[in-house]
């Protein structure tokens, strides 16, 4: 096997990947043969590194050297300098990784330093098309440890010590569903994983299905073995392109290693994995949505109970559990349940992976130990709000999730925690919100998300959800009254109480906790008919002051010609007059206050 | 091909000489080889591909390579370090042949050439 004295390792995650690192690798390759070092570096396409606010992203080994918003041009003097020469192209470096002249290495970057990686170990570190590459980092040794050492019961049992809770939003203790799962009998059990993950700005399962798709297909075959399943599905959403095709590469080769298929390893045991796609509907991650999906039918929740662990996929019994939860099994199963129980705090193990994103300056993906505060997470990690603007709150648990605020932040992250306060943990999307977002607005884009998705099944939610917009649509018009806010508030508890899917159940939850925690927003809305942030364009209004000197700037940008010199005369001399808006005409699109020279600013917005 | 337990293993363990290098707090050697201008134009790079193929005939996973630019005494380049343990040895006028003994006998078996160092040479 050849042995490369250097590692390019270029992100082929989605994020990167739109930004052309794909291309990015081939020039790399082929500078390299021109320079004639093709065969001591070694170029390596791997899943998310999780900073994708800097992508692509370029990681150079041995020196661990971190290149970040690496453009095509960049990779010749990249190639001839630090890979030829050894020298470090010092500009363009991740800003942080050089300090007072001194460079830093990847681990060693505040934004990596501070998290511990469980889930994503092997994102941005493997190629994850290549399973040697796994198997090198300990891949497929938990199936050994599993199929040759331990039974059945030993590994629900290793689940429970470790206190492992579903990372799909609800919490459920996964070794019980396990149990559940393996308690019920039949000719036929499936193990199926739920990859249809739908939040607005969460993109954890697809990071993990494109930088190791071999955890999760280890850990469903280990799921098959505990529950006593032979087939296993995964439910992936045909938005993601890029993991369903790696999922098929990594399934073809666990085939051909024997690692999937009959008699796997030699010890009798059988287990197949199908991938099958999903059309990207929010609904089918509800479990029951998501069965009558893989059984060909519309996606709609049936009733619970029967739970699926007794009724699932075509009526037999089924384990379902999220991508990232199975991507914490491997890894339990070799250290043991009490090294994963070490992690934490009391009701929340392990750690948890998080995707940062709205006004926070590293949008990307995080994993920390659970138990670490939210200010941690957004500030240490996150590096706070971009432009030194105030942070405001921030949304854990998607659409379905509440808004928490700066008295929050100190809060350790947690299951139970999360919950006492209003919100959720949710599958892990945290959206940040500085003092320009206007939180009516943030729950009308939440519930206009909900009501789309809505599956229309059962009343309180189809009709539940449009009405509640139709409020907030109000408000935000400026049409609102006192009374809209109260029916506001009892119809979002009675979509709560009455839906009957989590879906449903949930979709009110931007709306209470924004009216819990920022009521006098509304009011404003409401009684002032004024939004204080600016972000509600009904409730605004331009107006030029007596700054004017008549320069007509803000009048030849207007694309609506609705600003014209008919104000009180400035200037005697010239007969100059001021310049007037025509607020029946304009559009607010503010694009006068941006024209206006910034010496006179004379337009403000109210 | 079906692989046994035994095959997945031998798998992990190649797979691994090679991945190791990503792990940083794995190595504990590093030779540093100059490739400034100097360096190349006095044959720096023979004496980088010796280094490399001499390694990787040796299965020397934890060695890491690194190049750097020219570090000021140019009339003894080839040069390059070899770090063990924190511990450097600045090796100068170097060939390929040289350097393949270098790796052999420094690396491996532990024991500095002390001809072949700068210290020597500097004294002549």
């Amino acid at each position: 096997m050849q042995i490369y004295r250097s590692h390019v390792l270029i992100c082929g995650g989605t994020g990167c990947t739109s930004s052309k690192s794909l291309l990015i690798k081939d020039e790399m390759i082929s500078e390299l043969k021109r320079l004639g070092i093709h065969n001591e570096v070694q170029v390596v396409m791997t899943g998310c590194f999780g900073l994708c606010e800097q992508g692509p992203i370029m990681i150079v080994y041995p020196e661990g050297t971190f290149y970040s918003k690496v453009k095509i041009s960049d990779v010749k003097r990249i190639a001839e300098e630090h890979l030829l020469k050894g020298r470090i192209v010092k500009d363009l470096l991740y800003y942080e990784a050089l300090e007072d002249e001194i460079v830093k290495s990847v681990e060693e970057v505040d934004f990596y330093s501070k998290q511990m990686r469980i889930a994503l170990s092997n994102c941005g570190v493997i190629d994850p098309e290549n399973i040697d590459e796994y198997i090198a980092f300990d891949g497929y040794q938990a199936l050994i440890k599993a199929l040759t050492e331990m039974n059945p019961e030993q590994v629900i049992d290793e689940l429970k010590i470790s206190g492992l809770r579903g990372r799909g939003g609800a919490g459920f203790p996964t070794g019980l569903k396990w149990e559940f799962a393996a308690s019920y009998k039949d000719d036929e059990k499936y193990v199926c994983c739920n990859a249809d993950e739908g939040d607005p700005g969460a993109f954890m399962d697809r990071s993990i299905l494109e930088g190791t798709p071999h955890s999760v297909l280890e850990a469903m075959t280990i799921a098959g073995y505990a529950t006593g399943a032979n087939k296993g599905y995964i439910y992936v959403r045909a938005e993601y392109p890029i993991a369903v095709s790696r999922l098929e590469i990594a399934i073809k080769q666990a085939k051909e290693y024997g690692l999937l298929g009959d008699n796997i390893l030699d010890t009798g045991f059988d287990f197949d994995i199908e991938i099958r796609l999903g059309a990207g509907a929010f609904v089918c991650g509800e479990e029951t949505a998501l069965i009558e999906s893989i059984e060909g039918k519309r996606g709609m929740p049936r009733t619970k109970p029967p739970f699926p662990a007794e009724k699932g996929i075509w009526g037999k019994p089924t384990l379902i559990n999220n991508v990232e939860t199975f991507a914490n099994i491997p890894a339990i199963i070799l250290k043991g349940g009490k090294w994963f129980s070490s992690i934490g705090i009391p009701d929340s193990k392990g750690t948890k992976v998080f995707a940062l994103g709205g006004k926070i300056t590293n949008t990307g993906l995080v994993e920390i130990p659970m138990g670490t505060t939210l200010r941690q997470v957004i500030y240490d990690i996150g590096g706070g709000c971009p432009d030194n603007k105030k942070f405001k709150a921030v949304q854990t648990g998607g659409p379905s999730g509440g808004c928490l605020t700066s008295e929050h932040l100190d809060t350790p992250i947690g299951y139970d925690n999360l919950v006492k306060l209003g919100s959720m943990m949710g599958s892990g999307g945290m959206i940040v919100m500085d003092e320009d977002n206007c939180m009516v607005d943030i729950a009308r884009y939440f519930l206009d998300f909900t009501c789309d998705e809505s599956c229309g099944k059962c009343t309180p939610c189809r009709e539940g959800t449009k009405r509640l917009k139709e409020l907030l649509d109000r408000i935000c018009t400026g049409k609102g009254t006192l009374e809209d806010l109260s029916r506001l508030e009892e119809l979002a508890y009675y979509i709560q109480d009455n839906s009957l899917c989590n879906l449903g159940q949930s979709a009110p939850n931007p709306v209470i906790s924004t009216l819990k925690h920022f009521r006098d927003e509304y009011l404003a809305h409401v009684i002032d008919k004024k939004c204080p942030t600016g972000v509600c364009k009904d409730l605004l209004q331009y107006f030029i002051t007596d700054r004017c000197l008549g320069c007509g700037s803000c009048a030849r940008v207007c694309p609506k010609d609705c600003i014209t010199p008919t104000g009180e005369i400035i200037s005697e001399k010239t007969g100059k007059r001021r310049f007037v808006i025509d607020n029946s005409k304009c559009i607010k699109c503010g694009a006068c206050i941006q024209a206006c020279p910034p010496k006179v600013s004379a337009i403000v917005r109210q | 091909m079906k692989k046994s337990i035994a095959d997945l293993m031998k798998i992990r363990d190649e797979a691994l000489k090679n991945m190791q290098l990503r792990d940083q707090s794995e190595s504990n050697c590093r030779v540093v080889v100059g490739m400034g201008t100097c360096g190349i134009s006095a044959g720096a790079r023979p004496v980088l591909r010796a280094i490399i193929d001499e390694i990787n005939k040796r299965s020397l996973n934890n060695v890491q390579v690194v190049q750097t630019g020219c570090v000021g005494m140019c009339r003894f380049e080839p040069m390059f370090d070899v770090n063990i343990n924190d511990e450097k040895v600045t090796y100068v006028n170097m060939t390929s042949e040289k350097a393949r003994q270098v790796v052999v006998e420094h690396i491996v078996n532990k024991r500095v050439i002390r001809d072949y160092t700068i210290g020597k040479s500097e004294n002549e």
